[in-house]
């Protein structure tokens, strides 16, 4: 007898720990995101600390990394000067240079697309708070041309040991080097170049290669005395600077570049967040359901307790008890989680080179804090409407037979969610259609509210559907097919508040598929309506390659015209903005311009051209001057011409390649448009050779580029799946939660129909059938919803160069079929569970 | 030990047991549910099954009826022997040998009066034969209200749609559990009046579990079982004739 209780007690937890299950998710999202973000701030500036030096000293505006190095440099006469500033132990120039990449030896480049590649003069200057910097642990510094030293884990990732011939690629005009690896370095007191690869020669051979052999360099790094503070020491430094260079603590170069990294990273903490919202809002559906069903199971005891003298706040106390006890659980369970899902990302973030593992986790208090609240005010909030029924049941109802807990009208619910939807819908069109601020957020309560209202008036909504699903069962499969189709019926808002977490996953899914699909089809389309030429050279990194590749291409037969096309990146009106350049010829030839206002014959150097789109919101015209900074320089370009916006170009402002030089940028390009006379596998092998050892530049057709412009919308797709996967899991067991509760409650039912002659078989089928039928009705809501969403977003962007609306219709039928197969899935536990009943207890329980 | 007062045509037996004993439980905590009973079921007899509770007789029922299985002894349904079949064959034998009418009705709420009366041969996926539904229908009398859900019908009606889905499948034998047990006594009489028909017109072999020696005094004979033993027997019983052999039954443990 104990173990039978122990086991149904056990059965009873197992199925309440399942619909906490989303709850556990959702706290685990934002425990995870939380620890995560929390260890990266605290241990980034640490991270960057040894890559500086107490004070560096470097060109104005050189810490802007969107453009690289600066061609400004400083001269080496300033480190002569700054040797006897007061408090400057020594002073070391340093020569740094960026998309400097290792290869290995099956061609491949290492790291990859993203983190940087780095080459610099060797040096021993320590890092600033007399940390030292990185420094050689293995063999000797370089020496000469012929001499590499690179970092332990670069070396170690290209397979390279000390004496081996190294191949780098670099994006100066000589292209690729091939010096014998004489030395590896290492941070000796922790620290890590994040991902980056780096490469070192010796001073001279670093200036020849990156400054033109002009003994330069692009900072200097002036380390303390003892006692020196690095504030003292900038204030000394900078009253001996020329013009034009500044003078900066190392503290607050980390500063910067981890503020740059992190920003990069909080994408991945809102990703993470935006999973913990879905996860909570399908949780709490979950947990309405299980305790409306656990209470109308208990009912006649808690009918027996109002009849004993128990007050109705002391019924729904008890109730909200169990719901806290299960917060309390699941938040716990959740955050337990959630640190193994900080370690994992941690883990993850370690295999593509930001190594954090010696960094302990960061347990703030706000983590703890958070996990719980959210865990227990989202399952107490979701039980309090079961909870508050109970309490309605009328004492009498002890001694009756059948008891029927008491339930709010369907009519009102239904109106009441047709409201929430309308004011939905308002919210999202405020937030789409008008320039509100904090659009984002009324885009996102609307699709809440629209989610919750259909979610509340389903019961009346889904009625046809839940009908048509029960004839069209019992005409095709029979008696078990009708029996299946009126258990759904039977309480349908038990069926719609199961069949509702699969609804809000589909619908996000639904209208991601057609925000990624109409963004593909827009890629494709322009790509198709621009594109005249028939070849695109570009870096695999999106960095810059040498202007020598052009030139050698521009010479082969049958190569007809080569457009460049270079990037920089401005302050325009204290907002960021990319500028293009390219020749004049370019750009009424292969880059296709179509000129709306002034005339590409006008553009000279120092002066710029701008999208129509652009020129409006800047309120600018023919004529006008545009101010422009760069790098800290303000500059002014008088405006010659207004282009109907190119998506090819990418930047709404394009100017002269001169002018880009003027500007101190270097002679480099981005992207290279080659017109042939005819196109050919030959030729383009013949394109091929010339970066044939620079496995950095592609070079790609118009089918390839397109393919390539589509890869980060591929990438959003995936995010999708990854969306999609985790809604579906939820739904599962949201389904399999309901069932089986469903099925206890029927147990005589189920043992009635066992006994008249229902197979087990029968049965199983008979309990796969509801549960499909759960899931194709969740399914069919989202899809309709997403596709609303979707489209309604699509309408909104259509301002901002996505003009095709694509409904990938394909994508949403097979949602459709997979929500089927979720159905089968989900049915399995609970029906082998019915299966398994036997038919005389059944029969016999009172 | 009873004379035979009429000599029944349909004396071959519809269900036979023998030797059937079931215990529960082991060691000092053995409990002997039925012990060594052998029983014959004549087909087109109404035979009610009385006795104290604990007495074994449900359980004989539910052995007899291929819901339950003894620990020894064998079952008969027809020629068929029970406790060799598996879980599918019980099932087909239930669907199509076996009627059940419960004490509490055990209609499935979601489907109608008359859904709930083909159900079995729904499930068999077989058509019910037209004519024979329509006697059923008739004999059952519920007229305008097959089109009604379980919560629309009184008790007594219930338990009449139960008897018709029992006996829509011309099923060798029909078992009810205690059927008037929820029932006032003018619906219980309708019900009995139901049962007694449907041997008298049908032929129909109907075997009935009761307390109550009013309803045990509808049927052709009574068998008295008592810890697990069948003890006593009484042919064409009536109300005084069952009220008797109750109090006999009693006085040994009076005594």
């Amino acid at each position: 007898m104990l173990r039978a209780a122990l086991k149904s007690l056990m059965g009873r937890k197992v199925r309440l720990l399942l619909s906490t299950f989303a709850i556990v998710l959702g706290v685990a999202f934002v425990a995870g995101s939380l620890v995560f973000s929390d260890t990266l701030s605290r241990s980034f500036t640490a991270l960057f600390a040894s890559t500086v030096g107490d004070v560096v000293v470097r060109p104005e505006g050189a810490g802007d990394l969107r453009n690289g190095p600066s061609t400004r440099t400083v001269p080496a006469s300033v480190v002569e000067e700054l040797r006897p500033v007061e408090g400057a132990a020594r002073v070391d120039g340093n020569v740094t240079e960026l998309g400097v990449f290792v290869v290995d030896g099956e061609n491949k480049v290492v790291g990859g697309q993203g983190p940087p590649g780095i080459a610099g003069n060797w040096s021993d200057a320590p890092a600033g708070h007399g940390l030292e910097g990185l420094s050689i642990v293995i063999g000797a510094e370089p020496e000469g041309r012929d001499q590499v030293v690179l970092d332990v884990s670069t070396a170690e990732r290209a397979g390279y040991s000390r004496g081996d011939r190294v191949r780098i690629v670099t994006t100066g005009d000589q292209a690729v080097l091939n010096p014998v690896l004489v030395g590896l370095a290492d941070f000796a007191q922790g620290g890590s170049l994040n991902g980056a690869t780096y490469v070192a020669f010796d001073t001279p051979t670093t200036q020849q290669l990156f400054t033109g052999g002009r003994d330069v360099y692009t900072d200097l790094w002036v380390t303390a005395e003892d006692g020196v503070s690095q504030e003292e020491l900038r204030d000394a430094v900078a009253q001996r600077l020329p013009e034009g260079v500044e003078a900066v603590t190392g503290d607050d170069v980390a500063d910067e570049n981890a503020s740059q990294l992190l920003e990069a990273i909080t994408f991945l903490t809102t990703f993470l967040l935006i999973f913990a919202g879905i996860s909570l809002v399908v949780g709490a559906f979950l947990i309405v359901n299980t305790f409306s069903i656990l209470v109308a199971q208990r009912s006649r005891e808690l009918a027996l307790l109002r009849a004993l003298g128990a007050s109705r706040r002391q019924v729904t106390r008890s109730v909200m008890l169990e719901s806290l006890v299960l917060g309390v659980l699941g938040s716990t369970i959740g955050l337990g989680l959630g640190v193994l899902l900080a370690m994992l990302i941690r883990l993850v973030f370690g295999r593509f080179g930001l190594d954090l593992s010696e960094q302990p986790l960061v347990f703030a208090p706000r983590t703890f804090v958070a996990s719980y609240a959210i865990g227990i005010v989202v399952t107490m909030a979701a039980a309090y409407l079961p909870a508050r029924r109970s309490a309605r049941i009328a004492p009498v109802q002890a001694l009756r037979d059948d008891i029927s807990m008491p339930e709010t009208s369907m009519h009102r619910r239904f109106v009441g969610g047709l409201v929430l939807v309308a004011a939905g819908c308002g919210a999202l069109a405020t937030g789409l259609f008008t320039s509100v601020d904090r659009g984002g957020w009324f885009v996102g309560a609307g699709v809440l509210a629209v989610l919750l209202g259909v979610a509340s008036a389903s019961p009346v909504l889904s009625r046809p559907f839940l009908r048509l699903s029960q004839r069209l069962l019992a005409r095709v499969f029979g008696a078990v097919g009708n029996l299946a189709g009126q258990n759904s019926l039977r309480n349908p808002r038990r069926t719609t508040a199961t069949a509702s977490a699969l609804m809000i996953g589909l619908a996000l899914a639904a209208t991601m598929a057609i925000v990624g699909d109409s963004a593909k089809a827009s890629v494709d389309q322009t790509i198709e309506e621009n594109f005249r030429g028939d070849y695109v050279v570009s870096n695999l990194m999106g960095q810059s390659f040498s202007s020598r590749i052009g030139d050698q291409m521009g010479a082969l037969e049958g190569v007809g015209t080569v457009a460049r096309q270079r990037w920089a990146f401005a302050d325009v009106d204290g907002d960021p903005q990319g500028v293009g350049a390219s020749q004049r010829t370019s750009f009424e030839g292969a880059l296709g311009l179509e000129m709306v206002g002034g005339s590409l014959d006008d553009l000279a150097t120092g002066t710029v051209l701008l999208s129509d789109k652009y020129a409006d919101e800047l309120g600018l015209a023919v004529g006008d001057d545009l101010e422009v900074t760069f790098n800290n320089e303000d500059l002014t370009y008088p405006v010659v011409g207004i282009f109907a916006d190119n998506p090819i170009l990418g930047f709404p402002v394009q100017t002269t390649l001169a002018t880009l030089r003027d500007a101190g940028f270097p002679d480099r390009d981005n992207l290279l448009v080659l017109d042939v006379a005819q196109q050919s596998p030959a030729l383009q092998e013949r394109i091929e050779a010339v970066v044939a050892d620079l496995p950095i530049v592609t070079v790609k057709d118009q089918a390839a580029f397109a393919e390539e412009q589509r890869g980060p919308i591929d990438q959003l797709v995936l995010m999708i799946f990854a969306l999609l996967g985790l809604a579906l899991f939820i739904a599962v067991l949201g389904i399999v939660n309901t069932l089986a509760l469903s099925i206890i409650e029927r147990t005589r039912e189920v043992g009635l129909l066992r006994a008249v002659g229902l197979s087990r078989a029968q049965l199983r089928r008979m309990v796969t059938f509801e549960s499909v039928v759960i899931a194709v009705l969740g399914a069919v809501l989202g899809s309709v919803l997403g596709v609303f969403f979707g489209i309604a977003m699509m309408y909104a962007l259509r301002d901002e160069g996505l003009e095709v609306i694509s409904v990938p219709w394909d994508q949403i039928g097979a949602f459709l079929a997979v929500s089927v197969v979720v159905g089968v899935l989900a049915a399995v536990l609970p029906a082998r569970r019915a299966a398994r009943l036997d038919v005389l207890s059944a029969i016999a329980t009172d | 030990m009873t004379e035979q007062k009429h000599g029944r045509p349909g004396a071959v037996p519809a269900a036979r047991v023998r030797h059937l004993t079931k215990t529960y439980g082991s060691g000092q905590a053995l409990v002997t549910a039925l012990d060594d009973v052998s029983l014959d079921l004549a087909a087109g007899e109404f035979t009610a099954i009385m006795g104290p509770s604990g007495s074994g007789k449900s359980t004989l029922m539910h052995c007899c009826a291929a819901l339950d299985t003894g620990t020894s002894g064998e079952v008969y349904i027809g020629d068929q022997e029970l406790t060799r079949l598996k879980d599918k064959a019980l099932t087909r034998l239930r669907r199509d040998e076996i009627g059940f009418v419960f004490q509490s009705f055990n209609l499935v709420p979601t489907l109608t009066a008359r859904e709930n009366i083909v159900l079995p041969l729904a499930i068999a996926r077989r058509r019910p034969d037209a004519g024979w539904f329509e006697s059923v229908i008739a004999t059952v009398g519920l007229g305008d209200r097959l089109d009604h859900k379980p919560n629309e019908l009184s008790g007594g009606q219930q338990q009449r749609v139960a008897i018709a889905r029992a006996l829509v499948s011309r099923p060798r034998i029909v078992f009810a559990d205690e059927p008037t047990g929820n029932l006032d006594s003018r619906s219980g009489g309708e019900v009995l009046d139901l049962l007694r028909s449907s041997v008298d017109g049908h032929a129909q072999t109907i075997v009935m579990v009761t307390h109550d020696p009013v309803a045990a005094a509808y049927t052709d004979r009574v068998v008295f079982l008592a810890d697990g033993r069948v003890v006593h027997e009484v042919r064409d019983p009536d109300r005084e004739s069952v009220l008797e052999v109750m109090a006999t039954m009693s006085a040994p443990v009076a005594r």
